[in-house]
């Protein structure tokens, strides 16, 4: 009976070690799934090279994040978050309600959402609306809504290839998805009557898009078995896969690191992250956390971020956004409007 | 009935060519399984054991007063885009913390970064022409040389692929499964012997009797959802804990724990209990003297099992946040902490080649654990099972 009693002891002892509250010189980040391999490798790089711990970083998604950010201030609330979207106005109110009032913004780089194929086939080039028009769960057939009935990419247009229409991609709970949702669809659909100028993003579920899970991994894998079909996913899988994966143009642009950088590249987006400097004093690493996040080491074209997958903000843009955050800027709701 | 003969010979015929069939069909299915369950680890040998062989690189290293401000500075510039950036990235901090170095210099074997690693295996990889000559001379020069890869046991995870290790996630495991057994056990046996030995046979124990079982058969994400919203969000248990990892698990376990414990008890029989009592014993000295002893090795071998079911579980501990980056190994039962299966995972969705093998590698190593776990269940059944 030793034995019961004494793991039951044991039990206890861990339980109310719960209670006890924990020491801050570890900073508390969350935020979006796109940012968090980027700002994990930083967490790394500063606990290896500091005296500090290394940071907690949890994947919450970008709106869950700034959700957190903005309960208030206090020890139980996060000092940064992460966000592959700039914040919303109604995020910052709520902020401001919640009394969390200096808020420095950071920009960090962009990263690009690739329609890629297997390397065996002749490259491809699509713009946003056939992209669209492929995946939409209805779209408009001579000025009326009807459920999708396209299967080959040449029903679409003509002048793409026929090829059967299959495209691997995100599931609903992706980050990816979220993006390619907003940036493709509805970017298309707002601008159709159609659909009465609000944003259309259901994806079609008879067949042609396959769910093929959050692993990229997989997508790419997929893709160089079945070489008929498309996948849908980060620039950085694109990258690592040159070998057996090539992106196709959308709207006549590459893929590319700088087409994506300056906006060129249409399915784009930029990645942020926010301070609240109101833990400035309570959380003394914060800052030199997030200087070593803006050093040109980090996200720089040559730098160790771009090494996996980020993609830098032009030199000038850089310079820029480091400044601000070295004078700690407080940031004011007319920049977001 | 001149027939009847021919008929029942016949009829014998039919039910020795059905029984032949169904001997064929269950042999097919275990080699079917038998074959699947090969290719699965020949794959995963072949893309897992090169996880075990990393390159090093022999550098000089010089603690000089540049190095205290740039890593780079302490070795030969040749070797700069060959030894891996979290070998002396921290240099500059072990400077600062203890001057008195410098002005010396040591020489170690430092891991050599990914890409010279995929070079040397024969994968592919991005190094340019130019630094293709420098390892090959190097490697000539036997300075360049793949050796066991000791990093892999003894660090935590990295973004770096050469110095990601699984350390932080057997320690993260090794703690998710003390707090698990801590909980489920006691209670999971205490439970048992309530309704084994005191529990009136009655509605209410029988219903008690179908929610466990019951329990056991429930998909394991919707304990997850029950730490969420109990141990997180309700007592404020700290998120991604090994803590609340393991009172999670702990949910999960207690069923197959409490199963076990009541069929161990129930193959004790009844003449031991009989001659306790008709020695005067009380039902508690008779249960913690006689009956549990007895029951012990069919009790642990279950715990064994339910403790190798809880390990190879990740779904429950996504939604409690253990699915982390964990750089460092951990120390408190509080702080964020990931496990072994859970690693697996976030290596799997890497982009980088270099991580397929710590995938692999990840996976044996877990296999090897588990088949170990499982294997002293059944040595424990073996060596102490009575037939009464």
């Amino acid at each position: 009976m030793n034995r019961i009693l004494k793991t039951t002891v044991i039990a206890a002892a861990v339980m109310s070690v719960a209670g006890v509250a924990q020491a801050r010189d570890q900073i508390n980040i969350v935020g979006s799934s796109t940012v968090y391999p980027f700002a994990s490798f930083v967490t790394e790089e500063f606990g290896a090279t500091t005296n500090y711990p290394t940071p907690v970083i949890e994947s919450t998604g970008s709106g869950g994040g700034l959700r957190l950010f903005c309960n208030g201030v206090g020890d139980d609330t996060p000092d940064i978050t992460n966000a592959s979207r700039r914040m919303k106005v109604s995020e910052f109110e709520r902020c401001e309600e919640n009394g969390v009032t200096d808020i420095t913004e950071a920009k960090i780089g962009s990263d690009g959402i690739v329609m890629g194929q297997s390397t065996d086939n002749d490259s491809a080039d699509f713009t946003l609306e056939q992209i669209f028009m492929a995946v939409a769960a209805q779209v408009p057939v001579d000025g009326e809504l009807v459920d999708n009935p396209y299967t080959n990419w040449s029903e679409i247009d003509s002048s793409l290839p026929d090829r059967e229409i299959s495209i691997y991609g995100p599931p609903s709970t992706s980050g990816t998805r979220d993006a390619f949702e907003e940036l493709v669809m509805e970017t298309v659909s707002e601008e159709m009557d159609v659909y009465g100028g609000e944003g259309y993003m259901t994806v079609r579920d008879d067949g042609p898009y396959i769910d093929a899970g959050e692993n990229d991994n997989l997508i790419v894998q997929r893709l160089s078995e079945d070489t008929e079909a498309f996948g849908i996913f980060g620039y950085s899988f694109l990258v690592e896969n040159t070998d057996t994966i090539q992106g196709a143009s959308i709207g006549g642009v590459e893929p590319e690191a700088e087409a994506i950088s300056s906006g060129d590249y249409p399915v784009a987006r930029s990645l942020w992250f926010y301070v609240k400097n109101q833990h400035a004093d309570a959380v003394p690493p914060m800052y030199e956390y997030v200087d070593m996040f803006m050093e040109e080491q980090m996200i720089s074209d040559s730098g160790y971020l771009a090494d996996i997958g980020l993609i830098p903000l032009p030199e000038a843009e850089r310079a820029e956004w480091r400044e601000s955050v070295a004078d700690r800027t407080s940031m004011t709701v007319d920049v977001l409007k | 009935m001149s027939d009847s003969f021919d008929q029942i010979s016949q009829q014998l015929k039919r039910r020795h060519r059905k029984s032949a069939r169904l001997k064929w069909l269950s042999m097919g299915a275990l080699g079917l399984a038998g074959l699947f369950l090969l290719w699965f680890f020949t794959d995963m040998l072949i893309k897992g054991l090169p996880a075990f062989q990393q390159a090093y690189v022999e550098t000089e290293i010089s603690y000089s007063e540049e190095a205290s401000t740039d890593a780079r500075q302490a070795i030969d510039s040749d070797l700069i885009p060959i030894v891996s950036r979290t070998e002396i990235r921290s240099i500059p901090r072990l400077l600062r913390n203890e001057p008195d170095l410098i002005g010396s210099s040591e020489t170690l074997w430092l891991l050599a970064n990914s890409q010279v690693d995929q070079y040397l295996k024969g994968q592919r990889n991005k190094l340019s022409d130019e630094e293709i000559a420098t390892v090959d001379r190097l490697v000539e020069s036997g300075q360049v040389t793949q050796k066991f890869n000791s990093t892999f046991f003894t660090q935590g995870d990295s973004k770096t692929a050469e110095s990601a290790g699984i350390l932080s996630a057997v320690v993260g495991t090794i703690m998710t499964m003390i707090v698990t057994l801590a909980i489920a056990f006691p209670i999971g046996v205490m439970t048992a012997i309530y309704l084994e030995e005191f529990a009136p046979d009655n509605r209410f124990t029988q219903l008690i009797e179908i929610n466990i079982n019951n329990l056991a058969a429930i998909p394991s994400i919707l304990f997850g959802l029950l730490g969420l919203a109990i141990f997180i969000n309700f007592f404020g248990v700290p998120r991604s804990s090994p803590l609340v990892g393991g009172m999670t698990l702990a949910l999960m376990t207690l069923p197959v724990i409490i199963i076990s414990t009541r069929t161990a008890l129930r193959s004790v029989p009844e003449s031991i209990r009989h001659a306790a009592f008709g020695l005067g014993c009380s039902r508690w000295q008779v249960v913690k003297d006689h009956v549990l002893p007895l029951a012990m090795p069919g009790i642990m071998t279950g715990s064994i099992i339910g403790l190798a079911q809880a390990m190879g579980e990740t779904a429950p501990l996504i939604i409690v946040g253990m699915v982390a980056f964990i750089p460092d190994v951990g120390a408190s039962f509080t702080e964020a902490a990931t496990v072994m299966p859970a690693q697996v995972f976030t290596w799997a969705s890497e982009p980088e080649k270099a991580f397929v093998e710590k995938t692999a590698g990840g996976i044996l190593l877990l296999l090897t654990i588990l088949i170990s776990l499982n294997a002293s269940a059944v040595i424990l059944r073996k060596k102490f099972e009575r037939r009464w």
